[in-house]
């Protein structure tokens, strides 16, 4: 190092400090290290009253176990509401896809004037609270509700019984897509604002009909758009519990449900931590999925 | 091209519909002179009198309140300053302790948070629920001001520093200025995420403290009453006007929730 240099690389050095220091430290406090008790919590052996029971028992040996593990991997029921939270899950992000293509091809191709406006349009329901979208779907489902009393017209008119809208794997459904539908829709939109016109009009005059171009230009250049706003999606659905805890059945028990479960009711920490670290590995899991996949996709979508 | 996209515009404004019809018919039967929230009866305001005179609904709001200024504030500065070093240079550890809080789902960082709270022995109440908030309002702050910082000039703090500025001269005279829009519309969104936020101050909240989502949660488990209807119009209506200042100030605010 050239003699001088140091001091202002040192002062450098102390003001990235000073700047990074504080909120790296608060987060070490407040999110990593819940995160890594709660890691070491899954070892432990449940308390007699919730909690954790003392990390020594009165022997003096060390009270750590891998029982909750076992009992996750060895009982299906387990396993049974995990697929289920995924198969939920997939469902929501595909009625995303569906509903927000076209929402987010008609924003892109909308003139400058009108995008922000349509994109805040967009947005705003999501900066709504959200329990109170949960509630309007309670609303909207409800037995006396207009649409609970069309479709139980219907039904009847075939002979069948009342069909309950509400507190059904519908509801959960429906509202799930709701409650998600702007993370599908802004990632489309901004990789959507970037295609060249220029490619459709190519395609067209090479004889392309309006689905071909959309099949064979459109869509497979907006993949990565796609699997971004599939992660987005897919990712907070898997952990919900709030919809199905206010607008699901008794079947509908996903995996948020059962955490919420041993953490406020059966308290017993070692399996709600165990229960939050598979949801945690599958949550990391996918998102790095899909940036691996998007960033492929990418890759061929500029070779091509 | 215009000629096709009659289809296009038919599913977006299914979209459109879908996406507003909910919250609509939540606000129109706040005026309506009926228990029941299944069809229209009269126009009144009695809900709203009503929730101005039920207590638990007003401490709830002052909690939250509260809640929201502390949380807001806090994580403004702390988020502004994760910001401006992601900006500079980027650690791994800075990203991640950052933006993994946004990314997974919020149950874990409310159980996590019960977890080292109880522990502690730290009594879970409205510190508890202001500590967890600010934790999850950071990652937002710290993206809106980067993305105000990659759009500003260099130049300028060379300028500075080359006329004798301190670093803290330079930030206090040159950069603040320029990213203070970033700055209160991190602020605004953090506010808003903290009054809002339902999951994580579900575990963190404790018995006793009560804010206005866990209130209104506790009331539409019992029973769907057109009083939440009105607290759920005003709070909507404190919402919409925060986040569209907010979109006004830091238009890149629409685009940084892509991340």
């Amino acid at each position: 190092m050239r003699p001088g240099a140091g001091a202002p690389a040192r002062e450098a050095q102390r003001n990235r400090w000073l700047v990074g220091g504080p909120p790296v430290a608060y987060l070490l406090v407040f999110f990593a290290a819940p995160a890594l008790i709660m890691v070491l919590a899954s070892f432990r052996i449940p308390g007699e009253f919730g909690g954790l029971a003392p990390l020594f028992d009165p022997a003096g040996e060390v009270n750590l176990t891998l029982e909750a593990y076992t009992r996750f991997f060895t009982d299906p029921v387990y396993a049974e509401v995990f697929l289920k939270s995924v198969l939920y899950a997939l469902v929501t992000t595909l009625a995303c896809l569906a509903l927000g293509y076209p929402l987010a091809a008609l924003i892109a191709r909308s003139g400058k004037r009108h995008r922000d406006l349509l994109l805040l349009l967009v947005i705003l329901p999501f900066w709504s609270n959200f329990l109170i979208r949960i509630y309007a779907w309670m609303i909207l489902l409800g037995p006396q509700a207009a649409l609970a009393r069309t479709v139980n017209a219907i039904a009847a008119s075939f002979g069948a019984g009342p069909v309950p809208l509400l507190f059904s794997p519908f509801a959960v459904l429906v509202c799930l897509v709701y409650v998600h539908l702007p993370f599908m829709v802004l990632p489309l939109y901004a990789n959507l604002e970037k295609h060249d016109p220029a490619l459709l009009d190519a395609a067209r005059d090479l004889g392309a009909g309006g689905w071909q171009r959309f099949w064979r230009v459109t869509f497979p250049l907006s993949l990565p758009g796609v699997y971004a706003g599939a992660a987005l999606v897919f990712i907070p659905a898997l952990g919900i519990f709030a919809i199905p805890d206010i607008l699901g059945g008794p079947d509908d028990t996903l995996i948020g449900n059962l955490i919420k479960q041993q953490f406020l009711e059966t308290r017993d920490w070692p399996f709600g931590s165990v229960l939050s670290i598979v949801l945690t590995v599958a949550a990391l899991a996918l998102a790095a999925l899909a940036a691996w996949v998007g960033r492929r996709g990418v890759g061929r979508g500029v070779r091509a | 091209m215009r000629k096709r996209n009659y289809w296009l515009w038919v599913a977006a404004i299914g979209g459109y519909l879908f996406l507003y019809l909910p919250l609509v018919i939540v606000i129109v039967y706040s005026f309506n002179d009926s228990r029941l929230n299944a069809e229209w009866v009269g126009f009144t305001l009695d809900w709203y009198r009503r929730l101005f005179q039920d207590e638990a609904m007003l401490t709830a709001a002052g909690n939250s309140l509260f809640i929201g200024l502390v949380a807001s504030l806090v994580s403004t500065v702390l988020g502004t300053m994760a910001g401006m070093a992601m900006h500079r240079r980027s650690t791994v550890l800075l990203s991640v302790l950052v933006l993994t809080p946004i990314a997974i789902p919020e149950i874990l960082m409310g159980v996590s948070l019960l977890i080292f709270f109880v522990l502690l022995n730290f009594t879970l109440g409205l510190a508890s629920v202001a500590l967890a908030h600010i934790a999850f309002c950071i990652g937002f702050v710290a993206i809106v001001v980067r993305a105000r910082l990659a759009g500003m000039d260099e130049a300028l703090l060379e300028a500075a520093r080359d006329c004798g500025a301190s670093p803290a001269q330079a930030f206090r005279h040159v950069t603040l200025p320029l990213i203070m829009p970033g700055v209160v519309a991190g602020a605004l969104m953090a506010f808003t995420l903290s009054i809002d936020d339902f999951v994580i101050t579900f575990f963190t909240a404790g018995a006793g403290t009560v804010t206005l989502p866990l209130q209104i949660y506790s009331m539409i488990k019992i029973a769907v009453t057109p009083e939440v209807n009105a607290v759920s119009t005003l709070l909507m209506l404190l919402t919409l006007l925060l986040i569209v200042i907010a979109s006004r100030l830091s238009p890149s605010m629409l685009r940084a929730q892509q991340e």
